[in-house]
């Protein structure tokens, strides 16, 4: 579904990402993990054309690489940044409303909105709350909520556990695995916190310092005593 | 620009139409109301318009410009050279009978050429804003505002450092009134829209706005061409009411005035703007009789404000009023 390859990204002279390469499969969740600065979000800006890069990012057999943001948006791949970036002066449901910025069908819309509802019925019940006040977790379903309304066949989640209750987290992840099965839509997970991150998913890729070191499957990586010291507190 | 004018079209123009025809019936009784009210009130309304029109940039949008008094500039030289110039030719092939018309055709034509031309200038200003933000673009739109005065300094035609005399009185309280009520219509109309919402989402947060698929550089130059649009109106009408203008009313001071209206009303809160925009005209006049310490008291006071209610004087529950239609 989705090949990177060769994937370099720089800022000025420095260099994020030396030629990543690796594949997800449709219908398949796949883990990104690596510590803080190895060039995981730097990884996702590139897919979604928020960043210059270099190499190929081939998706449904078509090169994607540096093309504007509306258009990766249309062709089917959302991305739920870091740090939970809601629009925080406006509603839930405003929130939502751009998330589907790029959808046209007004019923098309509403199922889609519904749907979100559905799978986090706490945004239905703050529909009409301004996204500024909600709690870490309730942003975080916002956000992945948002990026379900531009209707994808592909989504990427940057961090999703960062700076949130266990409990919410836990949650969070179950409705991730949730929206992969009911929708088939493959997904890229970013993680720094590994340990769930490689349950729910099937493949892994190691990132340190802009290369991948590791790609394996989640059962293998989790076994890895290298991954299971550096990214799962050596447990 | 489809999404941009349905959304203008969708908010209810009923209200408006009722806003211009109360404008009108106000006009037709002004003579009976004290000259000093009149004077005071067609200041608040020019304030009002600048206002409003800057709280797009700045409040909606989130991209501090220091440059609405160079907007006004453009616009006020432009709609005066236009009155000034080519409108004596204009009325001279005019029948008798159709002068006032006319005259009123005229003044109309040169409100929106002086919007156009600072619309222009808007699109100049709004460039930078895409590479820029907050402190920077501040700087850069204020650099704008003194590049423009300098400007009109040196061109002799539009009298010089001396500026222009002797343009026709053809702003009325209808004019004023009618502008403001255009102006605060489609800043409304444009922000309540579901187009307009990703205004405020450029300025919540601009990368997510752009990996959502919005195009946050169209977002950004639409808000500095319509908020310059209207100031450039402000501009004409402040023209054809002062009568004669020169580069030194258009100083940063004045832009510093407006943004304080901005801030004092609530970034992005259009009717707390508005009264803010009432509220400081007024003020001025109010502390006119301690004419000495005017300036003190007025610096107190906004320092005060700033202390107390950071968030804007008139916005009490979110910071950015766009909630109402959904
Ligand atoms: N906007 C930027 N400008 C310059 N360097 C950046 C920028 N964003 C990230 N970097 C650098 O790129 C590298 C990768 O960062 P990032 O992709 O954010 O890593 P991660 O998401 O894995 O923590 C880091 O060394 C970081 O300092
Ligand atoms: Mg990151």
């Amino acid at each position: 579904m989705l090949s990177i390859q060769n994937l370099s990204v720089s800022y000025g002279a420095i260099a994020a990402l030396h030629g990543i390469s690796f594949e997800v499969g449709p219908g398949e969740i796949v883990t990104l993990i690596g510590s803080n600065g190895a060039g995981k979000t730097s990884t996702l800006r590139a897919i979604s054309g928020l960043i210059k890069s270099r190499g190929k990012i081939l998706y449904q057999g078509r090169d994607l690489a540096n093309l504007p943001p509306h258009e990766i948006v249309a062709a089917g791949i959302s991305h739920v940044p870091e740090g939970r970036m809601i629009f925080a002066n406006l509603t839930v449901a405003e929130n939502l409303a751009m998330g589907a910025y790029l959808q046209k069908d007004k019923g098309g819309i509403e199922r889609d909105r519904q749907f979100v509802f559905g799978m986090f019925p706490r945004l239905a019940e703050r529909r009409q709350q301004v996204a500024g006040t909600l709690s870490g977790g309730e942003q975080q379903m916002l956000a992945i909520g948002r990026a379900l309304m531009s209707r994808p066949k592909f989504l990427m989640l940057d961090e999703p556990s960062l700076g949130i209750a266990p409990i919410l987290v836990k949650t969070i992840f179950e409705k991730i695995v949730e929206i992969n099965r009911q929708q088939g839509l493959a997904i890229l997970l970013v993680e720094q916190n590994a340990n769930l991150a490689l349950e729910i998913s099937r493949h892994g890729c190691v990132l340190e310092t802009g290369q991948i070191i590791l790609r394996d499957s989640s059962a293998a990586l989790r076994e890895n005593p290298k991954v299971r010291a550096a990214y799962l507190g050596g447990v | 620009m489809n999404r941009l004018t349905s959304a203008l079209l969708a908010w209810p123009k009923a209200v408006l139409l009722a806003c211009l025809l109360a404008s009108l019936a106000f006009w037709l009784i002004s003579d009976r109301i004290n000259p000093y009210y009149m004077d005071v009130l067609t200041k608040i309304g020019i304030n009002v318009i600048l206002a409003v029109s800057l709280n797009l940039i700045n409040g909606y949008t989130g991209q501090f410009s220091l440059g609405h008094a160079g907007f006004m500039a453009v616009g006020a030289y432009a709609a005066a050279a236009v009155t000034m110039f080519a409108g004596p030719k204009f009325l001279a092939l005019a029948p008798a009978a159709w002068l006032l018309p006319a005259t009123d055709g005229l003044f109309l034509g040169a409100l929106l050429i002086g919007g156009l031309a600072a619309a222009l200038a808007g699109i100049l200003v709004g460039a930078p804003s895409l590479r820029l933000k907050g402190d920077y673009l501040a700087i850069v739109t204020l650099g704008f505002g003194e590049i423009i005065r300098v400007i009109f300094r040196n061109i002799d035609s539009l009298g010089g450092a001396l500026g222009l005399n002797g343009i026709p009185p053809y702003t009325n309280i209808f004019w004023v009134l009618a502008v403001a009520c255009i102006c605060t219509y489609v800043v409304l109309a444009m922000v309540h829209s579901t187009y307009g919402r990703g205004f405020v989402a450029v300025r919540d947060d601009e990368v997510a706005a752009e990996a959502m698929g919005l195009n946050t550089t169209r977002y950004k130059i639409v808000a500095f061409v319509v908020g310059a649009f209207f100031a450039g109106m402000a501009g004409g009408l402040y023209g054809h009411y002062t009568l004669s203008i020169d580069p030194k009313g258009f100083d940063f001071m004045r832009s510093i005035e407006i943004v304080v209206m901005v801030i004092l009303g609530g970034m992005g809160n259009t009717a707390g703007v508005i009264a803010a925009a009432v509220l400081l005209t007024l003020l001025p006049e109010v502390l006119r009789p301690f004419e000495k310490y005017r300036m003190i008291f007025y610096s107190l006071l906004l320092i005060i404000l700033m202390l107390t209610r950071p968030q804007g004087l008139f916005t009490w529950k979110r910071t950015l009023k766009t909630a109402g239609r959904a």
